[in-house]
């Protein structure tokens, strides 16, 4: 028993062409689509500059509906079909708010307080049947989906109208009963959050900061009678950045809704950098034999090699032709954040140890059900926000149709990304919804170009999504067998 | 005098639907001592463990009689979480450890240090659910865990996954040594997955854990253990008390004696003309360095031989091995060494190959392997023949004729209470049951027959008539009949010789009249020249 043991065991494969081989291994979805998509892409003849563009816009639209489905992975409740649910949710807020005719941000955040509640209670309910069909949670997820529409179709072709009392023409159905197949949100909720200028959400950002501290400051004064140097400090910071939004050189961007990708992407890779810098720099103070230390300057080389890329004048245009609307990734990167925060909480602990084992958590004394409960209300809320974001920005949309495809398309894009039904990262999911909008942008051009009929690339596109969850679901499978024979083979 | 104890369980009984499982058991630990629980399985151990802990399992189906005593005072633990509170803590025999976390993760489980997030308004709601987790003082309080039992070479920062199985039983230890205020520590069969040396560690471990004053109730098979380290030690069997007892005060022998301790009733009458004359030159079956890797009930390098004629049997506790023998011969699991069939060897790796050499089985499982449960009584007696033998077949169809015919016989002859030949098998009663299974066995006119568990789950008499039918065709037909079973009443009724199965090979050969000690000995894995008595 030598002191390497547990060492070697963490890394048990030190070959680098068998490392090569189960990166590829590991990959081996997200690499076929890519061949895939670059492949479509030199049959389609598209622009490159419309189908960039159009990959960002799709981004901006579905990347939250996507990392919505994380949190139920962590707590091992599989791919949350369910999220159809917090679609109903955010459509029946949306159809409340453009029908009393509240318009822009203030009708927009009118939905997100009416579909909040809803998004909670409908998680709440979905994650206590889960708890009673445990296993089995992605099916019944999937048909939880069709009996929700059921309901939803009963409140919008029956009970609006017919029980509620509402008649508005632009929405009810001549007869009186029933809400119209489409509704518009032109000019009342449509692009009220990509439209948010950048002004605005930093001076909502730092009032936020002031009331929060505000508050804090204010208990603390009743408690203790004297003030904390932190809190003043948060003050000072926040004046002064607000002083800086006067700076006439950084105001003048200040008053956009869209950002460059030329400031955006070297913001991200400078982002990029940092955190491997802070990873490999803390580990040079403490070890930690599970970081990857050749992986961080590999990130970090790629990262000064696309800058140095951008300077190249064909990708430069390319690259400054395409805005970013600011507000829609700003929010992606929070949830980003709040993913990973989620799981360095002890909410997120339990999770992850609810998703291993729900024997042992059990047995160390943690509430099993309510965990999962918890995990299907952020999911179902989360989910719900995304449709927001998500018609927002189509601008209108099918009363009867905007939610039904949702879950099966966020899972698909996830799954596309590398993750699988046990495990997904932040990172699998924004790869997965760039790849998935990638082919379906070109899929149908492809089509036409090859077989002189789109229709036949839309088949396409259908039929390798699809295939795509159901492969995934299969290796799953296969792979939770394996250990099993390893056991018996020893 | 009763706060000289630190647990003290007295007049505990119960029930599962009527069935006493505990009949006013008594269970006393000292603080500090090591403490061994014995008996055999279904002696009532895990029951009464289930009740120290409070397990969903007893509170479910009723609760329990009698009385928990901690520190002299009464308690009630009503789910493990309570147990925990307490101070007691357990070593699960399944390891109850998180692969893909880490040695510290699994260690903090559910015990998480965490410190209250930066928004004191969102603690305030969500109480201790978003603390910030802090794994480096967890790091350091799982280090000084596994340093405190000596095991400076498992890293906390490993993953669990891939650790020898000895290790993650430390890392176990580890954590519930982590535990603060812990004072009662539960092993179960510890030693059971153990190597050899690592076992002997984790006896050196427990030894350490008991002299700083922490209690430790070791439940184990195995004696030569038990004597090893324990102070003390509670008998159980059939869910009955049957003595407290000083390890200094008492030996190997008397032990075993205590644990097996039942006057053989004979459940068959053999008193009358045995035909058969058994020569150690005609043998009907030979294992030879036979092994197999059934998970859970290993073989390893078994030798017997099993004489033509003969009615043999193997006994042993559940989990060492004995149930692997007929799987293996089945070829339901990978094999090596050689199974020799009238000295000719068998292939092992054709699945069905034993059959056609006129060996039929009656599975231990006879509601998943055994039974075909929605078909018909008709169809599970003729099904084995028609697919090895052809038999019951006409031009490849079946022949109602006569397989109803066949069937008729059967159940004639076996006495198997049913409303016809059409009814499902899944519908009959467990003694009925396996009658069919029997009477598919005997379709195949064996030459060897091999019966598991023959008398599981069915009621005194059908066990009387299934033994004695068994009986009856070995001195009619000369069958050479094997009998693998938990029960060694019955093996003792009916078996000319009994190889006792410890840790995967023959412990002994014992004769159905030799003295209940050298039964105890053997089923922990021990002769009674080891013991020296």
């Amino acid at each position: 028993m030598n002191k390497k043991i547990a060492n070697t065991m963490t890394n048990p494969d030190n070959n680098i062409s068998e490392r090569i081989k189960t990166l590829l291994f590991d990959n081996k979805v997200m690499i076929v689509f890519a061949f895939l998509c670059f492949g479509a892409f030199m049959v389609s003849g598209m622009q490159l500059e419309a189908v960039v563009a159009e990959v960002f816009t799709r981004i901006a639209r579905n990347g939250f509906t996507v990392l919505a489905l994380l949190i139920p992975v962590f707590a091992g409740m599989g791919l949350n079909f369910g999220i159809v649910i917090g679609a109903i949710a955010a459509q029946i807020a949306i159809f409340a708010v453009v029908y009393w005719r509240f318009t822009g941000l203030g009708g927009m955040m009118l939905a997100v307080l009416i579909a909040t509640p809803l998004a909670l209670l409908f998680g709440y309910l979905v994650g206590k049947l889960f708890n009673k069909m445990k296993g089995a949670e992605m099916i019944a997820g999937l048909i939880l989906g069709y009996f929700a529409d059921g309901l939803y179709q009963l409140l919008f072709l029956v009970l609006i109208g017919g029980v509620i009392p509402a008649t508005d023409p632009r929405y009810i159905i001549d007869g009186g009963m029933g809400v119209k197949n489409a509704i518009d949100l032109t000019g009342s909720l449509k692009y009220s959050i990509d439209r948010v200028k950048i002004i605005d959400l930093a001076l909502g950002l730092l009032i936020l900061v002031v009331v929060i501290t505000g508050v804090k400051l204010f208990l603390h004064l009743k408690k203790k009678r004297q003030l904390e140097r932190k809190d003043l400090i948060i003050f000072a910071v926040v004046a002064i950045l607000y002083a800086i939004t006067y700076v006439p050189a950084i105001e003048k961007h200040l008053f956009a809704d869209r950002i460059n990708l030329i400031v955006a992407l070297p913001l991200f890779l400078l982002f990029v950098v940092i955190r491997n810098l802070l990873a490999i720099y803390k580990n040079s103070k403490k070890p930690d034999p599970n970081f990857n230390r050749p992986r961080s300057i590999f990130y970090i080389a790629l990262s000064v090699l696309v800058y140095i890329l951008t300077y190249v004048p064909a990708l430069e245009s390319l690259i400054m032709s395409i805005n970013l609307p600011v507000l829609p990734y700003v929010l992606i990167t929070g949830l980003c954040a709040f993913n990973n925060g989620l799981l360095n909480t002890r909410l997120g602990q339990n999770m992850r140890t609810v998703g291993q084992s729900q024997t042992v958590a059990a047995a160390s004394g943690i509430n099993v059900d309510r965990t999962r409960v918890i995990a299907m209300m952020l999911s179902t809320l989360l989910a719900c926000w995304g449709q927001l974001i998500y018609l927002q920005n189509i601008g209108t949309f099918s009363t009867y149709g905007a939610h039904l495809q949702i879950g099966q398309f966020a899972v698909a894009a996830l799954l596309v990304g590398g993750a699988s039904v046990s495990k997904a990262t932040n990172k699998q999911a924004l790869i997965g919804v760039t790849l998935f909008h990638l082919l379906f942008i070109i899929a149908p051009q492809a089509g036409n170009q090859l077989f002189g009929d789109a229709q036949i690339g839309e088949y396409f596109r259908v039929f390798v999504s699809y295939g795509v969850i159901a492969l995934s679901l299969a290796m799953h499978a296969w792979q939770r067998k394996k250990p099993l024979e390893e056991i018996t083979a020893d | 005098m009763e706060t000289e104890y630190l647990l003290s369980m007295n007049d505990i009984s119960k029930e599962y639907f009527g069935n006493k499982v505990l009949k006013n058991v008594n269970l006393q630990v000292k603080t500090g001592e090591i403490h061994a629980l014995m008996g055999e399985n279904g002696a009532g151990k895990s029951t009464l463990m289930n009740v120290l802990f409070g397990m969903p399992v007893i509170h479910n189906t009723g609760g329990f009689e009698g009385q928990v005593q901690l520190d002299g005072k009464e308690i009630s633990i009503a789910d493990p979480h309570d147990a925990m509170n307490y101070g007691i803590g357990m070593v699960h025999q399944e390891f109850m450890l998180i692969p893909d976390f880490t040695v510290t993760e699994n260690i903090k489980v559910g015990r998480e240090t965490g410190r209250p997030s930066l928004v004191p308004v969102l603690d305030k709601v969500f109480g201790r659910d978003l603390d910030h987790m802090l794994w480096d003082e967890m790091a350091a309080d799982s280090r000084r865990s596994l340093d405190s039992i000596g095991m400076m070479n498992i890293e906390e920062y490993a993953k669990v996954a891939g650790m020898p199985i000895g290790y993650q039983q430390f890392v176990e230890i580890a954590r519930e040594i982590d535990k603060t205020g812990i004072k009662l520590l539960v092993f179960d069969e510890p030693t059971a997955v153990l190597t050899e040396s690592e076992a002997d560690r984790l006896l050196e471990i427990m030894r350490l854990i008991s002299s700083r004053g922490i209690a430790i109730i070791f439940i184990t098979h195995r004696l030569d253990e038990v004597m090893q380290v324990a102070d003390s030690m509670t008998i159980l069997r059939d869910g009955e008390f049957v003595a407290r007892k000083e390890v200094a005060e008492t030996n190997l022998v008397e032990i075993a004696q205590l644990m097996i301790g039942r006057q053989v009733d004979k459940l068959v009458d053999d008193s009358e003309h045995d035909p058969r004359e058994l020569s150690d030159d005609k043998i009907a079956l030979e294992l030879v360095n036979y092994c197999v890797n059934m998970p859970g009930e290993k073989v390893i390098n078994m030798n017997v031989k099993i004489r033509e004629g003969e009615i043999f049997g193997f006994g042993g506790l559940a989990g060492q091995g004995k149930i692997g023998i007929h799987n293996g011969i089945q070829g339901l699991y990978e094999t090596r060494g050689d199974v020799l069939i009238h000295g000719e060897k068998l292939d092992l790796s054709k699945r069905g190959e034993a059959l056609r050499k006129d060996i039929a089985f009656v599975s231990e499982d006879r509601r998943g392997v055994g039974l075909l449960l929605g078909e018909s009584i008709e169809r599970n007696i003729v099904f084995s023949a028609m697919q090895v033998k052809n038999e019951f077949l006409k031009r490849g169809l079946l022949d109602r004729k006569a397989s109803l015919k066949h069937t008729r016989e059967m159940i004639e002859l076996l006495d198997i209470r049913t409303t016809g030949p059409q009814q499902t098998a899944g519908s009959l009663s467990g003694g009925n049951q396996q009658k069919v299974c029997l009477a598919r066995a005997l379709t195949l006119k064996p030459n060897i027959l091999i019966v598991a568990e023959p008398t599981r789950g069915i009621d005194i008499g059908a066990k009387k008539l299934v033994l004695e039918y068994l009986t009856k065709i070995n001195r009619e037909q000369g069958t050479t009949i094997i009998v693998i079973s938990s029960e060694l009443v019955e093996l003792r009724s009916i078996c000319d010789r009994i190889a006792i199965v410890a840790k995967g090979t023959i412990a002994a050969i014992l004769d159905p009249e030799a003295p209940d000690a050298d039964y105890g000995l053997a089923m922990s894995g021990l002769k009674r020249e080891d013991v020296g008595a």
